[in-house]
């Protein structure tokens, strides 16, 4: 019998799965892993989905799954937690730091891009409150004048 | 008599999707790409929405009804929306306004149901009111916009307002069931929200050189179930189709 792995490396597993529809970022620095934890001998994980109509979010809890089982945990329970709901407040400076080498603003306090992901210039211009995706909206760089996405803040 | 709390839960959940159907039809359609991908992420949070309010209706219920059960398997007269969500989308300015009118009801509903004192709903609230916060955002600013815009573009949003005004007071009708609610702090009375909900519209509406209609008639009859427009059956007959011609069809 294979001993219960740590908890502290079933978060290092999680750590290598990414966003499926941003790939640069993990679940864990995306914030979205609340808990793991066991009861006896099953593994409970807590996701908490980021927009509540967000398509990724049966395909990240599958993605969860299939890691999990090829390190040999079979007893898995995923749940999704609404409450309290996700904020980007959760998300880490290493997934912010990501976000922007990737060519996304990270979210800001400010409501609005720090400053354009490409040539760094703050003055930046909103193009469309939303996105290719639920978390995303659209803006442009008023300097070099790219189009970029922008991590809504929320 | 029917549970007060599980047509409560209908109520929200039909109005977040029979909206979110409503919004969807514009995919691919959109005057420009930008509006097209607002309109289809705001289908999408709404019917994220639906799934938890009709999620937690079924489990209410306790009949081993799913949220898709009862999106897809009710007939008409067991929808509890408001009328305004399952009329046609109309041009670009009837659907804006439309969204506008109901986000505001929207907010003003969800910033009271965070307190409710049924822990469940209050957890389907505080997700929701994050979304609806950012959808009336952009429909608010949409409606200033165009109102305050161009003679077409702001004759056309008069225009949509005056013909949506009368759906409006249903969203604030009050019946037994919600005071019965009420009386547990499950639920606010609609009737109590009506004037935030003016104030507000009237400072947007100002902002945008509209007028306000004359008036406070209110068809009522979608959130009775009682007698929906002849609109509805239409929708669900296109929604509902597949489930309807293949049951238990799955992806």
């Amino acid at each position: 019998m294979v001993a219960r792995p740590e908890i502290d490396t079933v978060w290092q597993w999680l750590e290598q799965v990414t966003d499926p529809e941003i790939p640069v970022i993990s679940l864990v620095d995306l914030g979205i892993v609340r808990d793991i934890a066991y009861s006896g001998t099953v593994l409970n994980v807590t996701l908490s989905p980021t927009y509540s109509g967000c398509p990724a979010t049966r395909v990240i809890e599958e993605d969860v799954r299939k890691v999990l089982l090829a390190h040999g945990l079979e007893e898995l329970a995923i749940k999704q937690q609404i409450s309290p709901p996700w904020t980007t407040e959760w998300m880490s400076e290493k997934g912010k730091a990501k976000l922007r080498e990737y060519g996304i603003a990270p979210p800001s306090a400010r409501g609005k891009p720090e400053e354009c992901p490409s040539c760094g210039s703050d003055g930046v211009s909103l193009v469309s409150q939303f996105g290719s995706t639920p978390c995303k909206a659209h803006w442009r760089c008023d300097s070099c004048r790219e189009p970029f996405d922008y991590f809504k803040c929320i | 008599m029917h549970d007060p709390l599980f047509e409560f839960l209908l109520r929200q959940g039909d109005n977040t999707l029979i909206l979110s159907h409503r919004v969807s039809e514009w995919c691919g359609h959109a005057p420009i790409l930008e509006e097209d991908i607002a309109l289809a992420n705001i289908a999408l949070d709404l019917l994220g929405q639906t799934q938890m309010w009709l999620g937690l209706a079924g489990e209410v219920e306790g009949a081993g009804r799913s949220s898709n059960d009862l999106a897809m398997l009710r007939d008409g007269w067991d929808f509890r929306n408001a009328i305004l969500v399952e009329r046609p989308n109309g041009d670009f300015g009837q659907t804006i306004m439309r969204q506008f009118l109901f986000d505001a009801y929207h907010v003003e509903l969800l910033s009271e149901l965070i307190n409710s004192s049924d822990t469940r709903i209050a957890a389907i609230a505080a997700k929701s009111l994050k979304e609806a916060k950012y959808h009336i955002e952009r429909s608010a600013t949409t409606v200033i916009a165009l109102g305050d815009g161009t003679e077409v573009s702001h004759d056309r949003m008069q225009a949509a307002l005056d013909d949506q005004w009368a759906f409006v007071g249903e969203l604030f009708e009050t019946d037994a069931g919600d005071r019965a609610l009420n009386e547990k702090d499950i639920a606010p009375l609609p009737s109590s929200l009506r004037a935030r909900f003016d104030a507000h519209v009237t400072e947007v509406l100002g902002a945008a050189n509209l007028a306000m209609p004359e008036g406070n008639f209110a068809h009522s009859g979608g959130r009775s179930g009682k007698q929906h427009s002849e609109h509805l059956g239409h929708l669900l007959a296109q929604m509902q189709w597949l489930q309807r011609a293949y049951p238990g069809a799955t992806w």
